[in-house]
């Protein structure tokens, strides 16, 4: 019997549907890796399981938790199960936790709501629990604050209190989405092993194909409220039977056609730059200032796209401010076509070089029309060209939009089209040099493939260069010529992309690859 | 800790350095000669130089400035002019009435909103908090003097409950003393317990839309001990703020009513210094006050701080 | 739904002051100069709709000339408040971080330490009272309120990436607080407009209750109230009518300005 079989549920928020017939299973110590893009409602499956859904939901159908329908229960029996059979994990572990609890109480809240027990044995099991899940109190003190622990710490804090009372079934939404690839591979290594010990059946929902390959027994793949494919996780590499099973995995793996950077003259050169940030001031001077970048040389040729890798931190997107000439250096130098970059550059500076930024949603100023937006940089140019309206149609048709797109407003796009939007917006000076600062991460994979394929495109025919910075090493494999990998303000491992990655010779390159979730060889549609 | 309250600390000085400087030169700078807005334009010349000496007029700005400051430290407001008594001991007996006063009105303003504000967040656009929300409307829109006129008329003319005005002093007891208090304090209250109920509401609702309020959900906490024990406490931060704000509001602010219920206090002494053009005692007291609030800030800092182990470690 | 109604609730209740306001520049009930103390104190009637003062004048003509007093000091305070604390906002955004900022948010800390009423007080005392120190009084302390309001409101912006993307565009920060920054806070600053528009119109009321706001003969609310009180037993209308003049007003403010927020909010517009 499965621990947890959901059938044919429907579930409407105020009238309008988000789940169309969901049907799963998890068997006991199952690990069930539920896939699909952002609106498939795969999170919206998960709340439907522990009924904490937004205000207005309606479900039908049925949700048997150990042959209980939990639709059927009410509001205090709920909460006897929450927790306690069904613990919950998810996506942000920075704000998951009340700041103003220290990580012991927080715990051993979970057994104090469900045990009749006094407050030391509360405590003696959230300290074993955090144990559990790696946190130690010889290192890590129960009388911690969330805020004094990193992300991949709290998460693990969040994973104490879902397991605090060995649940049967644990669902994890999104667990690692936020974080880095190598605390990525350290959560999922741990709810992989809680799962194994406890016997715990594990709903692992995420939108990487590459993260449940590497640990899940069975696959479902969700689209639009629908579940449109499932089986064993075997399926990757026999063959997916659904034709958007089949477009997903090919996203996921896709490698956009390009032809390949010819070697031009050097048009940027980073040279020992040094980019500090001053102390923080206090009443007795300043604190020692952080040096973000430290010591970067590097050059980018015309036509080539060069990649820059590193977790969050590592100082690439303060590399990236000082490349741009938006924020000073405190040492070494950079020069664009010959000439320094520095904060009061000169305009035509500026206009060689151009940005595309990573949130397709904040990029943009709400209240301007599209024309406006992309016509922005013509504010480098001496004087506003004459075919402004031509150009900036030309630029997004370029970019696979139309002219009649001008007179719209940006919330009337979706994300891949606003991505789209963005780099019209880089486009329309005709710069030398594109900067694209995780310019696809936000991003589903399949739109994310059609991006990829469109800069590929954009390269070849006008001859772009790329500085492409990515924390994802799929994505820099697939797009550049040359990669630099980046670990606290300093580039430890340069050169040609394909032989970074499959011979790379620096400890903290071959830690990444390693840690990077991959699909199974022979995995593709 | 300790870096965050110093820190706190010189900004309070500062503060205070600041704000007795804004007061000098508005008083005694603004005005040219002090002595003669004091005495009217029919002064006469040796009465003038009487007072001029007699208020220290004749030395430089800055060593004015200074003895007035100092004077203060030690407790030495100076003399008042029209009274003709030491201003230290007036505002002493003032604050009979304006400290307890305003406390009170705290009390009374906290007691109605922290509970209409926690079961209007609780319910959330249902029936309940529809009301609440419109009686606090209507509470911000009372001017609070109008409304302690009607209090008289009905509590006091027509029901005689309670004094139409004066205050009975605290040598009889407590009650008598309370008594002439419960008008003002319920006037004052009103609004700032319709300000309170509506921030109340609100930091309660944002925190219960938190990310931890889910988690808190997910362990098996009822919707209920969700809201005890996690959006409470970090509702209470702008809260906190709120109170502080209304207290030094509460204490300076009576002028108004105390007006109204003819109480003897704070404001009212400013106002009739004010009239008798006694720059002297207005000096004082307004320092007093601006005193008063910054100190009130500075306790709500360190509250803060009590409350969030962030501040606590932060630098 | 809910705010549509406050919002239309809100606007009908100021739209039927303004209008008084303004109507009464070209009529009134009956001139609120002339004296006729043989009719003095009467109750509501035909006649005299909300009855007559103590001096026998038309407390409802009273009434609509003192809205002109309330609207005009609120109104000029407010404007002074938007007028300087705006740019102040919007320069200590700009300069977030540096000195300048830190000046600027000192100067509001010390304003939000003065007692308001009391440094309108001092104001009037030194100065005299009159309408016009009212105004300033009232305007002095809507500056920190919106230089706040606009500096908070602001530096969630200045962290979104199209200001970046205008940074990279060659802009400075000047440019980009006008072009970028003030049309995406002027929602709020409508909103926290008729709040402190209401707030104006009460505090103007106060300082004429204590005689520090427009002297006579010019008609005020507050002052129709101070006057109102010693006769309360024997003429409750006096002050019944005037204290509702005030407390519509003000509530039609507020509930605007709550409407206002809803209807302005593009979150809860996309909720919608």
């Amino acid at each position: 019997m499965s621990l947890l079989r959901i059938e044919n549920l429907h579930m409407a928020i105020h009238g309008f549907p988000v789940l169309k017939g969901v049907s799963l299973a998890v068997g006991v110590g199952e690990v069930l890796g539920v896939i699909g893009e952002s609106g498939s409602g795969k999170s919206m499956t998960a709340f439907s399981v522990m009924q904490l859904l937004p205000e207005g939901a309606v479900c039908t159908g049925r949700i048997l938790l150990d042959g209980r329908d939990v639709l059927d229960e009410d509001e205090a029996a709920l909460c006897r199960m929450r927790g306690r059979d069904v613990g919950m994990v998810f996506q942000e572990p920075m704000t998951a936790l009340n700041p103003l609890k220290n990580i012991g109480a927080q715990v051993a809240e979970t057994v104090q709501i469900h045990a009749r027990v006094g407050k030391a044995e509360a405590w003696a099991r959230a300290r074993e629990a955090l144990a559990r899940a790696e946190l130690p109190e010889e290192r890590f003190p129960m009388s911690r604050f969330p805020h004094e622990l990193s992300g991949g710490q709290r998460q693990r804090v969040v994973i104490a209190m879902a397991i605090a009372l060995r649940p049967k079934l644990l669902i994890a939404d999104e667990p690692t989405t936020a974080l880095d690839v190598t605390t990525q591979a350290q959560i999922l290594a741990l709810l992989a092993r809680l799962a194994r010990e406890d016997g715990m059946g594990l709903l692992l929902i995420t939108h990487d194909l590459a993260v449940v390959a590497g640990m899940a027994d069975r696959i479902a793949i969700m689209k639009n409220g629908e579940v449109v494919e499932e089986g064993p996780v075997s399926l990757l590499q026999a063959g997916l039977q659904h034709p958007y099973s089949q477009a997903l995995l090919a996203a996921s793996t896709h490698q956009p056609e390009r032809d390949g950077g010819e070697d031009g003259d050097v048009i940027l050169k980073a040279e020992g730059v040094i980019r500090d940030y001053s102390g923080k001031r206090h009443l007795w001077g300043r604190a020692a200032p952080f040096r973000a970048v430290d010591q970067v040389s590097f050059t980018i040729r015309r036509g080539e796209s060069l990649g820059l890798v590193g977790e969050s931190g590592c100082g690439k997107s303060t590399l990236t401010r000082a490349l741009l000439g938006l924020e000073p250096i405190q040492g070494g130098a950079i020069t664009f076509r010959g000439q320094p970059v520095h904060p009061a550059m000169g305009n035509e500076m500026r206009a060689g070089m151009q940005v595309v930024f990573q949130d397709p949603y904040g990029s943009f100023n709400p209240r301007w029309r599209v024309e406006k937006l992309v016509s922005e940089p013509f504010h480098l140019m001496p004087e506003q060209p004459q075919n402004a309206r031509d150009r900036v149609a030309e630029a997004l048709e370029a970019v696979g939009l139309t002219s009649a797109d001008m007179e719209k407003y940006i919330h009337e796009f979706s994300g891949g089209q606003r991505q789209r939007i963005a780099i019209a917006r880089a486009l329309i000076t005709r710069p030398d040099l594109i900067v694209l600062d995780e310019a696809v991460s936000a991003l589903d994979v399949s739109v994310r493939a059609q991006v990829l394929d469109l800069l590929a495109d954009l390269s070849d025919r006008l001859g772009l260069t790329y500085l492409f910075i990515s924390h994802d090493l799929n994505v820099v494999r697939a797009i550049t010529d040359r990669v630099m990998v980046m670990q606290r303000g300093r580039i430890v491992e340069e050169g040609p992309t394909d032989q970074v990655f499959t011979h790379p010779s620096h400890d903290y390159t071959r830690q990444l690859l390693t840690a990077a979730p991959k699909l199974p060889e022979g995995a593709a549609a | 800790m300790l870096r965050y309250v110093t820190k706190r600390f010189l900004s309070l000085c500062v503060a205070l350095v600041v704000a007795s400087a804004v007061i000098f030169t508005l008083v005694e700078v603004v005005p040219g000669d002090p002595a003669s807005f004091m005495l009217g334009i029919n002064a006469q010349e040796d009465t003038l130089a009487a007072l001029r000496e007699e208020l220290g007029l004749n030395g430089s700005l800055l060593s004015r400035y200074l003895d007035w400051v100092g004077g203060m430290v030690r407790g030495d407001f100076g003399t008042s002019y029209t009274y003709r008594t030491d201003v230290a001991g007036m505002i002493a007996d003032r604050m009979q009435v304006s400290l307890p006063l305003a406390l009170y009105a705290l009390a009374l303003s906290t007691l109605i909103a922290f509970p209409a504000g926690i079961w209007a967040a609780a319910r959330r656009g249902r029936v309940g908090d529809v009301a609440v929300m419109g009686a606090t409307q209507l509470g911000l829109a009372v001017p609070n003097f109008w409304f302690a006129m009607l209090m008289v008329l009905v509590f006091a003319i027509k029901l005689r409950w309670f004094p139409a005005g004066g205050f009975a002093g605290w040598e009889k007891g407590l009650w008598p003393g309370l008594k002439s208090l419960t008008l003002p304090a319920i006037a004052l209250a009103l609004p700032q317990a319709a300000i309170l109920t509506r921030v109340m509401r609100s930091a309660l609702i944002d925190a219960l839309g938190e990310d931890y309020i889910r988690t808190a959900r997910a362990k098996g906490l009822t919707r209920g001990q969700a809201l005890r024990r996690h959006a409470l406490r970090n509702a209470l931060i702008p809260v906190l703020t709120i109170i502080g704000m209304q207290f030094s509001f509460l204490l300076a602010g009576a002028i108004i009513i105390e007006n109204v219920f003819f109480l003897p206090g704070l404001g009212r002494l400013v106002f009739q210094s004010i009239s008798a053009r006694d720059l002297i005692v207005v000096e004082s007291v307004v320092m007093l006050l601006v005193f008063a609030v910054i100190v009130v800030n500075f306790a709500v800092d360190l509250a803060y701080a009590l409350v969030d182990p962030r501040l606590r470690t932060r630098e | 739904m809910k705010g549509r109604v406050s919002l239309w609730l809100g606007l009908g209740l100021t739209l039927v002051f303004a209008l008084a306001a303004a109507v009464s520049f070209l009529w009134v009930p009956q001139d609120v100069t002339q004296l006729a103390i043989a009719n003095k104190m009467k109750p509501p009637s035909l006649a005299h709709l909300l009855g007559t003062d103590h001096l026998g004048r038309d407390i409802l003509s009273m009434i609509m000339v003192g809205a002109r007093t309330s609207i005009a000091v609120a109104l000029v305070a407010v404007g002074i408040g938007m007028g300087l604390g705006v740019p102040l906002g919007l320069t200590a955004a700009a300069h977030r971080g540096g000195w300048l900022d830190e000046i600027i948010m000192r100067g509001n800390d010390l304003v939000f330490a003065f007692p308001s009423l009391i440094i309108a007080i001092l104001i009037t005392a030194v100065f005299g009272p009159s309408a016009l120190n009212a105004i300033i009084a009232i305007g002095i302390f809507n500056i920190p309120v919106f230089a706040r309001v606009t500096r908070g409101a602001a530096l969630s912006l200045w962290t979104r990436d199209w200001i970046m993307a205008a940074r990279v565009a060659g802009k400075g920060k000047a440019r980009i607080s006008v072009e970028h920054i003030l049309p995406n806070v002027l929602n709020l600053l409508i909103v926290q407009g008729t709040i402190q528009f209401s707030l104006g119109i009460l505090a103007e009321a106060g300082l004429s209750y204590v005689g520090l706001g427009a002297q006579p003969p010019t008609p005020s609310w507050g002052r129709m109230l101070a006057e109102s009180q010693t006769m309360i037993s024997l003429a409750p209308h006096m002050a019944i009518f005037p204290g509702l003049a005030i407390l519509l007003t003000v509530l039609g403010l507020n509930l605007m300005g709550d409407g206002l927020r809803d209807w302005l909010d593009p979150r809860l517009r996309r909720a919608r």
